[in-house]
């Protein structure tokens, strides 16, 4: 049985961590990308953000003063046991959200879409989003905290069989181009793309294609990952950078999940993760130990599965 | 090509703001202000009194709401502070410049040169943009006092008036001139001329909903 106070002081933890401290992988990307960077405004621009992510650890305050809307990914084995169940799960998240947001402070974003109706602690109808996974095996809950800003970096087009490759590069620049004029979306960015699916799922897989998936990762279906490389190269040569100025870095990767999809459609999503890429994670054992890291571990074979059943062993014996 | 740096204060001189060249990095010294929607409804709209002697103490609007928190004492605790687009803001800004003698607008993604012309020029105004733009710890830096926060109860922590005093905080781009030129319209341009061999081959929406095509009459399903 997992403790939830203990699920509750490390979901507060976790919100810190993400709102502080730029995870490596993208640290590393955006860095390769600042030395690369040869337009005089936006490689001005890159090393900016390198010295505020330094800013925001050394001085523990938010790298970014508008903090997102935090959002919680849960992912639990097939034997996990909460104390308080289900229930007392949501609400120790609800709290730590609401603790947090005060404390460190984040800015309370989450308002009512019609009353504009702020309870200052990013806490309201369906904020912060919990959403699930789980795993065969494993007594651990592993905690996700994604708080991904931008108004500007999200769109969906339906594509049909016959649009091919062609049609996917298309909408992906279509997207780019327009969320990086004057650097709306904040680039670069982890962009996820999602493929297939029904046209929620689509947008689903594609926002944690950009947010679950990190730097440097790639697609287990070898072909999927080198439309990744294509993809990034591709965002990479449209000759804009950082804010939208002349510059060659657009993508710090380019992440691809898919779904299957209804026979006469290919829907795509892309989704800009931004320059704040928060997200934090952590495994809770049942004993009580804790384990913080940064890459959530999302796609696993058993969340890509295509078949009825799930046979762990016929997987590990091949 | 290094950047030009700027000190600035927040109540410049037309001197000042006439030196001020496109693409020249800006730290600012004195009181700035966040008024965003809110704010403006409020003033404009609704014509509430707004609660700061403008432009003598501050002509500087930030398009702002702080990552902040309001103690149970009463004081602030302000961390980080980032910018939020300004494009929307276009239908008070006249009216808000020329009521408040603003000459700095600071926000994120700049303004059109069409809107640059016809209320900036004449208003001997310029437009900083954020850095990055999720400078939000650098910027914090700047921000030496919290001096008060205004109409936070009616508009909520976001929307409010916060005045903030601020010791070289920044940087800034200056992205528009007394010319009324577009620091991001001149780099859009630059960048356009590469986009047609980059879509050569590609395959447009097959739809053709009206905003994948602007032109009505090529829409798929009419
Ligand atoms: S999109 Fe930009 S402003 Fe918004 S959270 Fe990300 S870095 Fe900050």
């Amino acid at each position: 049985m997992i403790s939830i106070d203990l699920i509750e002081a490390t979901a507060k933890e976790l919100m810190a961590k993400a709102a502080i401290e730029i995870p490596d992988d993208y640290l590393d990307g955006l860095k390769q990308a600042a030395s690369t960077e040869d337009g005089d405004l936006s490689s001005y621009v890159l090393q900016a953000m390198l010295e505020n992510y330094e800013a925001a650890k050394q001085d523990r305050r938010a790298m970014c003063g508008d903090t997102g809307t935090p959002r919680w990914y849960v992912k639990m084995g097939n034997g996990t046991m909460i104390e308080g169940g289900p229930i007392a799960l949501e609400a120790a998240l609800r709290r730590a959200t609401a603790q947090s947001t005060y404390e460190l402070p984040l800015r309370p974003n989450r308002v009512h879409p019609l009353w504009r109706t702020d309870h200052n602690n990013n806490i309201g109808i369906g904020a912060p989003e919990i959403e699930y996974g789980y795993e065969p095996g494993g007594e651990w809950i592993d905690l996700i905290t994604v708080h991904k800003g931008g108004l500007f970096g999200t769109d969906y087009r339906m594509l049909f069989p016959s649009d091919g490759i062609e049609g996917i590069k298309r909408f992906y620049l279509d997207c780019l181009v327009a969320f990086g004029k004057r650097g709306l979306a904040c680039q670069p960015a982890i962009i996820g793309i999602g493929i297939g699916g029904c046209k929620d799922t689509c947008m689903v897989l594609g926002k944690r294609a950009a947010c679950l998936r990190i730097v440097g990762s790639r697609n287990s279906d070898p072909k999927i990952a080198s439309l990744e490389d294509e993809l990034k190269e591709l965002g990479n040569s449209i000759g804009m950078g950082a804010m939208g100025f002349v510059g060659k870095n657009m993508v710090i990767d380019a992440n691809i999940e898919v779904g299957y999809c209804h026979t006469g459609g290919m829907q795509m999503s892309v989704h800009a993760f931004c320059l704040s890429s928060r997200r934090a994670v952590a495994r809770v054992f049942p004993d009580g130990r804790v384990e913080y890291r940064t890459d959530p571990e999302w796609f696993t074979d058993y969340q890509r599965r295509e078949t009825v059943e799930w046979e762990p062993m016929l997987e590990a014996a091949e | 090509m290094k950047l030009r740096q700027i000190e600035l204060s927040t109540t410049p001189s037309a001197e000042d703001i006439a030196s001020l060249r496109l693409g020249d990095v800006v730290y600012l010294n004195g009181l700035v202000y966040t008024a965003r929607e809110g704010v403006y409804m409020r003033a404009l709209e609704q014509r509430a009194n707004i609660p700061l002697e403008l432009p003598a103490e501050s002509a500087a609007n930030f398009h702002c709401s702080p990552a902040a928190t309001i103690r149970k004492d009463g004081s602030f605790d302000l961390g980080a502070v980032t910018a939020t687009a300004s494009f929307r803001f276009a239908k008070w800004l006249p009216e808000w410049m020329a009521k408040t003698g603003a000459k700095l607008i600071i926000g994120k993604g700049g303004m059109s040169s069409k809107d640059y012309k016809s209320y900036f020029v004449p208003n001997g105004a310029v437009y900083l943009s954020t850095v990055g733009y999720g400078t939000g710890a650098l910027l914090g830096r700047g921000v030496e006092n919290v001096e008060a926060v205004h109409w936070h109860e009616e508009l909520g922590i976001a929307q409010a008036m916060w005045v903030i005093r601020c010791s070289r905080m920044g940087p800034f781009l200056v992205a528009s001139d007394l010319n009324g030129e577009c620091l991001f319209e001149r780099e859009n341009a630059k960048i356009a001329g590469n986009l047609e061999r980059l879509y050569a081959g590609t395959k447009p929406a097959t739809l053709k909903r009206f905003g994948e095509t602007d032109d009505r009459t090529d829409e798929v399903i009419g």
